[in-house]
């Protein structure tokens, strides 16, 4: 596909018989041949791959007029905010977007679990993913700390000390990443400035997310193989080019409504409180998208194995191409899995839930008993559902199950006769 | 702890906006009321002029500013005078530090009030009940000095005292100042100074998802327009 491509313009050619750069865009994005039954769910990588740019974009420019101190940090947030031409606009993008890009990766990554886009010859793609993910959360957790309000302050605390966990060297660790003994100044200008980097290497992770991903081409609804060219795909420009561009304008209306008319919907009301060292908040809650893990950690009554547990239950995912046992990949052929994969789903909102409410008497039982059930999918349900489950018989192309047997043979009529 | 009371607030909606005389009314029970314990240190006198926030004249904002006195840059000799405040000076707070307003106020220090809105859950609507919340104490409960019975208030105890009362401004615009009407004029003034660009965010918002959802119509039929040879 792309050794066939060649610059229409001389300077386009003079720079390409130099540099490949336009052979390499052009074989990723144009005629890149893509399964033509992919349905909505596959636009969120799309979507991801904008919320990252913004997020990029508007973040360099709130890190123009923003001031990594802790007596400078809130008041400079809040100039932002009151004297920086459009500096709402951008903080409130950059806020919400937080929020938005994770929900746009729990969606990306549910598909790919309900459609076992993880599976061989994807495990890669998968794995880079859960360190993407990884980072994200960092970052996501970074970026919370530095507008210094109460809850900034106190998840900083909260988390930090959790590496105090650490058998022997916990406490140097934790002073050591404080840069004090204490969360303070240090603290806010390392996050700062880690907070700056990660989204780099988020984006470097992402290409190499991409790059795996055009080796076997895209998974797909039906998660059988596609010869790539044949019938059953289709170039990805214009077909997925306009679909996604559709599908992200869908979601930018809701993006809007966030940032325009519910801005501080996601946000704790603590946050417009500025850091107060000596006043601890009521409940200290982690932003939503880390709930779950947040009801994990405090499900186990030892601080060092609730550290171990929340670890595991991102680490784990790591391991899930060789956990799951099915060689069938999509949940739409698999009757058992396919009820498994939306329990677990459920389970995780459950835990979502558990993790905003205070962690004592049912809402503990409970959070144990979901926690409990969040590996026992990894370590018990999946391996063993791959040699009990009955499989449905897979459909041979992807024209097969799309086409009714009539307009099979019609296609087939018809490019018989043009042969 | 009382649900709060929701009034109609202008500035609630998708096309919400402050009413003007409103704020303008909010900024006096401010300065007559509130300011002689809360600072709203986020805040400067040149934002009273601004577009969508109470909009007073340039000369009347002076005029406001120069009723407070801020320390001078020091002198040729060093010493720092006193000088009347300009439109660039933040609002001038009642104490000099945290201690002294803890000091003047039996232990509990008055919150900045510039961003209060955002910072409390239920925002105006809370702010706006507990201003009203003061009633008698059931005869069961006992408060220690300095500890007041409010409604709305968390456990209904509050460290301020009650400060709306019939007539506590003379309005100069003559509307009646009675409790419910300083107590939405000045939830107003403290909403927008919480979020003084509501009423471009909400304009932008509108045109923003009007010019998205034609985008994402034109989107749709492109995108089956492309899509209907292929099965």
């Amino acid at each position: 596909m792309s050794e066939n491509y060649a610059p229409k313009s001389a300077v386009g050619r003079w720079f390409n018989d130099r540099l490949p750069l336009l052979n390499l865009i052009y074989g990723h994005l144009l005629p890149y041949p893509t399964p033509k039954n992919l349905n909505y769910w596959w636009t969120f990588g799309g979507i991801l791959t904008f919320c990252l740019v913004t997020q990029i974009i508007t973040g360099l420019v709130l890190a123009m007029h923003y001031v990594a101190d802790a007596d400078l940090a809130f008041a400079s947030v809040e100039h932002i905010m009151r004297d920086v031409n459009y500096g709402w606009l951008l903080r409130y993008i950059h806020a919400n977007g937080a929020s938005l890009f994770f929900m746009a990766v729990y969606i990306h990554m549910a598909r790919s679990l309900f459609y076992g886009s993880y599976k061989e010859p994807r495990e890669l793609i998968w794995i880079i993913g859960v360190f993407i993910f990884l980072l994200m959360i960092a970052t996501a957790f970074m970026g919370y700390v530095l507008p210094w309000g109460q809850m900034s302050f106190w998840g900083a605390t909260v988390i930090t000390n959790l590496f105090s966990a650490i058998p022997l060297v916990g406490e140097s660790v934790t002073n050591w990443l404080w840069g004090g003994y204490a969360v303070g100044s240090p603290l806010l200008t390392r996050f700062f400035t880690l907070h700056y980097l990660m989204p780099f290497l988020i984006f470097a992770l992402v290409i190499l997310h991409v790059w795996a991903l055009h080796v076997p081409g895209n998974n797909n609804p039906e998660g059988i193989n596609v010869v790539q060219g044949s019938q059953d795909t289709v170039p990805f420009h214009p077909h997925y080019v306009v679909k996604d561009m559709f599908a992200l304008v869908v979601f930018l209306v809701v993006f809007a409504g966030f940032v325009f008319f519910v801005p501080n919907l996601l946000g704790h009301t603590d946050n417009y409180i500025e850091a107060n060292p000596l006043q601890t908040p009521e409940h200290i809650v982690p932003e939503w998208y880390f709930l779950p893990f947040y009801a994990i950690l405090r499900s186990v009554p030892d601080k060092l194995g609730g550290v171990i547990l929340m670890v595991s239950a991102i680490a784990i995912l790591a391991f899930l191409p060789w956990l799951d046992t099915s060689k069938v990949r999509s949940a739409k052929y698999r009757p058992l899995y396919r009820q498994f994969v939306w329990l677990f789903f459920a389970n995780v909102i459950l835990l979502g839930y558990l993790g905003a409410q205070t962690a004592d008497g049912l809402f503990l039982i409970i959070g144990r008993i979901a926690t409990a059930y969040y590996f026992a999918h990894f370590i018990i349900i999946l391996p063993l559902l791959g040699y009990i489950e009955k499989t449905k018989p897979l459909p041979k192309s992807l024209s097969e199950p799309v086409l009714s047997p009539e307009e099979r043979q019609m296609k087939a009529a018809a490019s018989g006769a043009s042969a | 702890m009382k649900e709060p009371m929701h009034p109609d607030w202008s500035f609630e909606g998708p096309l919400g906006k402050f009413e003007r005389a409103s704020l303008q009314r909010g900024y006096q029970v401010y300065t007559e009321v509130c300011s002689g314990c809360h600072s709203m240190n986020l805040l400067s006198y040149r934002n009273l002029i601004e577009e969508g926030g109470p909009e007073f004249s340039e000369s009347q904002a002076k005029a406001m500013a120069a009723a407070f006195e801020v320390k001078a840059a020091p002198n040729a000799d060093g010493e720092v005078e006193m000088r009347p405040a300009i439109l660039s000076d933040k609002f001038v707070s009642p104490y000099e530090n945290e201690q002294q307003g803890r000091a003047a106020n039996g232990g509990a220090y008055p919150p900045d009030l510039s961003v209060m809105v955002k910072a409390r859950h239920g925002g105006a609507d809370y702010l706006y009940s507990l201003l009203l919340g003061y009633v008698d104490a059931p005869s069961d409960i006992k408060l220690d000095d300095g500890v007041y019975y409010n409604e709305y208030a968390k456990g209904q105890k509050i460290a301020m005292p009650q400060v709306l009362y019939e007539d506590a401004v003379v309005y100069t615009d003559g509307t009646a100042a009675t409790p419910e009407q300083m107590a939405r004029d000045v939830t107003m003034f403290l909403t927008w100074a919480a979020e003084p660009k509501l009423e471009a965010r909400k304009r932008i918002g509108f045109k923003v998802i009007s010019y998205l959802l034609i985008l994402s119509v034109l989107l749709y039929f492109t995108n089956r327009q492309i899509w209907k040879d292929t099965h």
